[in-house]
């Protein structure tokens, strides 16, 4: 991660495991606590899972971050699906389209210090997750 | 004993059969290992199964609905299931995940959880 930038591309479950490695590895590498970084990385575990299994694949992108003096990984999403026709009903707790137990969304945002979705039928889904590291 | 999932060697000791889950399982993975875990508890009729998640550096939805799905299983079969092993870290997510592994019992280590599945027994 020289430039600070790692992108996985998302197509099936072993993408998902990758992208959790990545995450893990940018973690580390501002030195985030363990707590901090095993809360990003099940975090992105859930959005990269959601983007296989509902949003025909996609890709993540890392990038490290520093301001004021604090570093931060943030991760970008994208999935190529049909976009989530009510973003407010999927981020509640044990709302589920399929056969999750819908608390992967809603569980993810508390997780991590910043979430933001977009979502649409023609640009798909698009989530940016951020942890500093401390 | 291994299956699909590669190198992950399920033993049955003493009537319980005792798995320690690698880190780097995907769900598919994760998916094989819980049919093996069934194969097997049906197979020895074992009174326990003993699930060390040590290496797991996360538990997310997807696995932790697997540990309480092999607990209702293996319950069904009259077998109980012991997690043991949880990180202090892992425990504080699953806390935010909203997962609380109703269900699923812990214990601090293998050696106390089939303590507590043979004095079950007896």
């Amino acid at each position: 991660m020289e430039d600070g930038r790692t992108a996985v591309t998302l197509a099936s479950a072993q993408d998902v495991a990758y992208a959790r490695e990545a995450a893990k590895r940018a973690m580390t590498e501002i030195g985030a606590s363990t707590v901090r970084r095993t809360k990003f990385v099940t975090a992105v575990s859930e959005i990269a899972r959601n983007a296989v299994i509902y949003g025909r694949g996609g890709r993540i992108v890392f990038e490290i971050r520093e301001q004021g003096g604090v570093r931060s990984v943030v991760a970008e999403c994208s999935d190529r699906g049909p976009g989530i026709a009510d973003v407010a009903m999927a981020l509640t707790d044990g709302y589920s389209t399929g056969k999750g137990l819908g608390r992967g969304l809603g569980g993810a945002k508390r997780l991590v210090d910043r979430f933001e979705i977009r979502s649409s039928e023609t640009t798909g889904t698009v989530v940016i997750l951020e942890s500093r590291a401390r | 004993m291994a299956g699909a999932s590669g190198s992950v060697p399920i033993v049955t000791i003493a009537g319980c059969v005792v798995v320690a889950i690698r880190d780097d399982l995907d769900d598919q993975d994760i998916l094989t290992l819980q049919d093996e875990l069934v194969e097997e508890v049906s197979r020895r009729s074992a009174n326990g199964v003993v699930i060390d998640i040590s290496s797991l550096e996360i538990v997310d939805t997807f696995a932790g609905r697997m540990l309480g799905a092999m607990a209702q299983m293996a319950g069904m079969m009259n077998a109980r299931t012991i997690v043991v092993g949880m990180r202090p870290a892992v425990a504080m997510t699953l806390v935010d995940l909203g997962m609380t592994l109703e269900g699923v019992e812990t214990a601090l280590n293998a050696d106390r959880a089939i303590e507590a599945i043979r004095a079950g027994q007896a």
